[in-house]
């Protein structure tokens, strides 16, 4: 098993199968707030649910009302478990903490690199960590 | 406060700020003065961020500095007037008492530094609204980054904010020198300047030489251009601001053409005018009196709303102008704007004095733009021709 360590933005613990987008992700209007599935036109990961995955993705981007919309999802149960970004941005960031979902950045190694569609790993955002379980 | 010790709201405020202030590698947080909170129109929150408010204000959340709201989503007494349903009006007057319930003041404008939300030099505060930063930072000298919304709030519920950006001298500095041979005259010339600006020089901090004796109307008008159109939070100008900083030695300039070319952008074909709209940002007591004195004795034919803080309009009422601007017929459009409000599909050729308002109503509500001075606004709303 191998623990990556990087930086936490959001406290908490959460394991789940990875869901990668190497394209930036826009929570509002980005995302249909009640079902968890990518709208955005052109999006590498449009048509696919963020709900129960562990997010992977560069950064947001957007409007600052896309954190509100992060915490929609995650009251309605379709939200993603946790999330890694390569580099966190204050939208993602805000809307991760408001909504208690385990986020972490600036792993050691690009996360967007070395991990894979469908991967278990563990967040553990209170020790910074990413832990590839199988 | 980050061990829960003050509350959960206060904890979650805490963790925000600890977070954005790793992210953009502040040493501390920094307490602060003054706060003004954005994303408080329902048509930007949505039921999301009411519940989230909502969940604060019920866990005991308090304002610990003066704080003051954005424009919502609608004139909060007159909203029949201004054509807003009934269930936008619910939702949106439970965000504002939710507000309120935290101690915050329901004085909605993008002016908060007309209406008793006034920083002194040097303070350090936590503002969002893009117009108002740029304002605070560069007229009044105040120290502020760009907030959004949720971190504005979690300023004011805690008095700290990350020290980073705009709270440090070096990023205050002039990156670039800009003269200004363009005649500039009227507010919207201001706007221009600031399209223009702002178009060749992305977020770099100007230094603008050659602008004279401004008035408080023309600079609101540069701060919400620049800020649109460039990102810049602050900028500075000879012999008018009152920040120091070093003179850069990159020059550009901007030139009558780039003015020229600046409102040729803010102008779609279209010369048939159904909605006009003053007061991105809002307008001060001397803009109403101007449109006042240029409305006398007509009768407008399209819908005309003057958007202004409640105090604003509450003064133009003793000065005798508010009751010329009613009997032609245009609407006061208090708590709100153009920008924010639910407006998508209701108009199609939007007339303003505001190149901020253009880029909104294109962007927002899919509008085609015209942009003048006040007279060539208040004609459009006389006889719907834009000339």
């Amino acid at each position: 098993m191998e623990i990556i360590r990087g930086h936490k933005i959001s406290s908490g613990t959460a394991e789940g199968s990875v869901l990668i987008s190497h394209d930036p992700l826009s929570f509002f209007g980005g995302v249909n707030p009640e079902t968890g599935i990518v709208i955005e036109k052109g999006h590498e990961i449009e048509g696919v649910s963020i709900k129960d995955k562990v997010l992977v993705f560069p950064h947001g981007k957007g409007s600052t009302v896309g954190s509100y919309a992060l915490y929609r999802m995650k009251k309605d149960g379709v939200s993603p478990k946790a999330i890694v970004n390569v580099e966190c941005d204050p939208i993602v960031a805000v809307g991760a903490i408001i909504s208690n979902i385990p986020a972490i950045h600036r792993l050691e190694q690009n996360p967007l690199d070395f991990l894979r569609n469908g991967m278990k790993v563990r967040v553990d955002a209170d020790h910074a960590t990413l832990e590839v379980l199988d | 406060m980050l061990d829960g010790s003050e509350g959960y709201a206060v904890q979650k405020s805490m963790e925000i700020l600890v977070a954005l202030g790793e992210i953009f590698g502040a040493e501390k947080l920094i307490k602060i003065s003054s706060v003004q909170v954005a994303g408080v129109s329902y048509h930007n929150l949505g039921d999301a961020g009411l519940e989230y408010l909502e969940n604060l204000a019920k866990l005991g959340a308090r304002s610990q500095v003066i704080t003051t709201l954005n424009p919502a989503g609608m004139d909060l007494e007159n909203w029949r007037e201004l054509g807003i349903d009934e269930d936008f009006a619910i939702k949106q007057h439970k965000i504002i008492s939710t507000f309120e319930k935290m101690g915050i003041r329901s004085s909605c404008t993008c002016t908060p530094y007309l209406v008793g939300n006034e920083p002194k030099k040097g303070d350090h505060i936590a503002w969002s609204e893009s117009s108002a930063v740029t304002y605070a930072n560069s007229i009044i000298g105040a120290m502020t980054n760009r907030e959004g919304g949720p971190s504005a709030l979690a300023a004011s519920l805690t008095g700290r904010t990350p020290y980073y950006g705009m709270h440090l001298d070096h990023d205050r500095t002039a990156q670039a020198k800009v003269l200004v041979r363009a005649k500039l005259d009227s507010v919207p010339d201001f706007g221009a300047l600031g399209f223009a600006t702002g178009k060749k020089l992305g977020n770099k901090v100007p230094f603008f030489v050659g602008i004279k004796q401004p008035m408080l109307e023309q600079l609101k008008s540069l701060c919400a251009s620049i800020a649109t159109y460039g990102g810049t939070a602050i900028f500075h100008i000879e012999n008018v601001t009152p920040n120091h900083t070093t003179i850069p030695t990159e020059t550009i300039t901007v030139e009558n053409e780039d003015l020229m070319n600046a409102y040729e952008q803010m102008n779609d074909e279209s010369t048939r005018v159904d909605f006009i709209a003053l007061g991105c940002p809002h307008c001060t007591l001397d803009e109403i009196k101007k449109i006042a004195e240029l409305l006398k004795g007509k009768r407008v034919t399209r819908e005309f709303w003057i958007c202004t803080a409640r105090q604003t309009m509450r003064l133009a009422e003793e000065h005798g102008c508010a009751h010329v601007i009613r009997a032609s017929g245009a609407k006061f459009a208090c708590d709100t704007c153009m920008a924010v409000a639910p407006l998508k599909g209701r108009f199609k050729v939007l007339a303003t004095d505001s190149a901020k308002a253009c880029y909104y109503g294109r962007g927002t509500n899919s509008f085609q733009t015209r942009m003048g001075t006040l007279m060539q606004c208040v004609n459009a709303a006389v006889t719907g021709e834009w000339k």
